[in-house]
């Protein structure tokens, strides 16, 4: 019988993903653990509000025996600019310690970004597991590298544990508010003039079900996950319905502060292969790149 | 009596014109709309026949009255891969040879091109839609895998940006990296030499301080650029040909091409010489660059 617990539990896609688990029959034990309460409750999940910065977190993974953590909350959560950052990554590097001493534990799962591989004129059409990662000095693709560096320490002092990273696109949906999601609900979509980025999306219940595919499977090591097809921005923004605002490239970095997103997503984009994630973790997302759009769209604003 | 008042310019009108406005409102709305497809690459497939090369077919045929050979050396179907000589300043000399392409045998050149045009603002995502991609091994081996036509130009800007007294004289063609590529994907390379590009502006001089400036491989010095400003971008009408010349095929590259580098450069330089023998002919059949 398995006891998990999931950080970030009190939002999309944390939220369903800890439901989920309690339903699975071979699960004894969901903890959900997130900054504040969800708005509606979550069945089967015992709920824990607490931050993952504090010792808290690592006492309940001695005290309930966790064998799984699946840990979301670095980037999923939303931003408190830039010292609110920096806090989530300390917070991720407190429950690795704390995971690394618990003798109980078995696997461990981490959401990370396609953000890692960055995004620049150099870089290939499509990014591959085995692609160099630049290390980002700036932002969430910063976090996101930091994230998976500690995680590649913890793989190694503690061999027999489980590790398994998936790097998600940017998440869509009906009720994700994510930074790039945030931005695709905007009235008036501010552009980079002269670029025309390509984007590749990632549905929420996707991320959800390859979550639990990663959890409950014995897949290993590092998997890009992202709906099929790609759309470039300009299509993205009138499938939506919403006006492009173009901005010369040297306000740029005001912009993507503003926005909270990547360097260079929205100059050149990042596509990722995900032929690894249909063979090896044995995922097929139900939504494509288009259709995860399209459910934003009726979604609505807001 | 006003039947035939009106039916005088009618006569003018293409008899499908109906057909032909309703065509052209279909595709206005898919294009407002979004409504269309793009591959992982970025290209454009509906934007590129209906817009694109529309645009340049008009400069190719007219302007610098292309003449193509050698059609039937290239693959109707399947993975291949096609090296040409590079010229003219501006790299026209790609999309000419992709207009040709597409215009004869109905398929679209993959073009391999320099991260310049992906910096660049504008050019970075039209040559996207235009289904062109960083010549890179990753993309390079993903094309071809894919079955499509890849087109790659070598020499870089060693070849478009070289002097005009060098002009058809084939500068170095890299360490081969295009045929690895071929022999790993079991594709064909297929030699292409293009005639009339490198009259199109003639480069004299370089501009070399302004070009580190900007950070672009050249600033060129033609008869017209800059003395006659923007006017001077407007290239000189010459006469162009384009040959394609038997394929080398994949079972004569060498095996395991990563092992064996010598190989490699020697298939390199082969095809090397093969393209600057087939522009030598050509430029003979040919003639006088500004003739008819």
């Amino acid at each position: 019988m398995r006891r998990i617990l999931v950080t970030g539990a009190g939002q999309v896609p944390g939220s369903a993903l800890a439901v989920r688990l309690g339903t699975e029959p071979d699960v004894e034990r969901v903890i959900g653990v997130d900054t504040f309460t969800p708005g509606d409750e979550l069945p089967g999940v015992s709920f824990v509000r607490a931050d993952v910065r504090t010792s808290l977190v690592g006492s309940l993974i001695e005290a309930e025996r966790i064998d799984t953590v699946v840990h979301l909350d670095a980037l999923s959560g939303p931003s408190g600019g830039g010292g609110g950052r920096e806090l989530a990554v300390i917070g991720t590097l407190q429950l690795l310690a704390a995971a690394q001493r618990a003798n109980s534990l078995q696997a461990i799962v981490v959401q990370s970004s396609t953000a890692v591989y960055g995004a620049g004129p150099n870089d290939p059409a499509l990014a591959t597991e085995e692609t160099p990662l630049p290390g980002a000095t700036s932002g969430r693709a910063r976090d996101a590298t930091e994230t998976e560096k500690y995680v590649a320490k913890l793989a190694e002092q503690r061999p027999e544990v489980r590790v398994c990273v998936l790097r998600f696109a940017p998440l869509a949906g009906p009720q994700v508010r994510t930074p790039f999601a945030r931005y695709l609900r905007r009235p008036i979509m501010p552009t980079v003039l002269g670029f025309d980025p390509r984007i590749q999306l990632l549905h929420e219940d996707d991320a959800v079900a390859a979550l639990l595919v990663a959890v409950l499977g014995g897949a290993v090591g590092t998997f890009n996950v992202a709906g099929d097809g790609v759309l470039y921005l300009s299509q993205a923004a009138r499938r939506l319905g919403r006006l492009s605002l173009p901005v010369p490239p040297p306000a740029l970095p005001w912009l993507i502060g503003r926005l909270d997103l990547p360097n260079g997503q929205l100059r050149y984009g990042r596509v990722v292969d995900t032929a690894r994630m249909t063979k090896e973790l044995g995922f097929r997302p139900a939504h494509t790149t288009a259709s995860a759009l399209e459910t934003l769209r009726e979604a609505g604003d807001g | 009596m006003a039947d035939q008042a009106w039916a005088g310019p009618a006569r003018w009108l293409p008899p499908d014109l109906d057909a032909r406005l309703a065509a052209g409102l279909a595709f206005l709305r898919r294009r407002v709309a979004g409504e269309y497809d793009i591959d992982d690459f970025g290209f454009d497939p509906e934007l590129t026949e209906n817009v694109l090369l529309p645009l340049i077919r008009p400069v190719a045929e007219k302007y610098f009255r292309l003449e193509v050979l050698g059609t039937e050396h290239l693959p109707a179907a399947g993975a291949g891969l096609v090296v040409a000589n590079h010229a003219g300043t501006i790299p026209i000399d790609a999309l000419i040879a992709q207009l040709a392409i597409y215009d004869r045998i109905g398929r679209h050149l993959r073009l391999l091109a320099a991260d310049l045009v992906f910096r660049l603002p504008v050019t970075a995502h039209l040559a996207r839609k235009a289904g062109h991609t960083l010549a890179c091994p990753e993309d390079t081996a993903r094309l071809l895998d894919a079955g499509e036509l890849v087109g790659v130009w070598p020499e870089g800007f060693k070849g478009v940006g070289k002097p005009f007294n060098q002009r058809y004289q084939l500068q170095r063609f890299g360490r081969g990296g295009f045929v690895t590529a071929a022999a790993r994907a079991g594709a064909s390379i297929i030699p292409c030499a293009i005639v009339g590009a490198e009259e199109t502006y003639p480069i004299v001089g370089d501009i070399t301080p302004l070009a580190r400036l900007l950070g672009l491989p050249y600033v060129p010095v033609t008869p017209t650029f800059p003395l006659l400003g923007p006017l001077g971008l407007v290239p000189l009408p010459s006469k162009w040909l384009i040959e394609f010349g038997p394929p080398i095929e994949s079972s004569d590259l060498p095996e395991a091409a990563e092992d064996d580098p010598l190989s490699v450069l020697d298939m390199t330089s082969q095809v090397r010489e093969t393209i600057q023998h087939m522009l030598y002919r050509l430029l003979e059949r040919r003639g006088p660059a500004f003739g008819f």
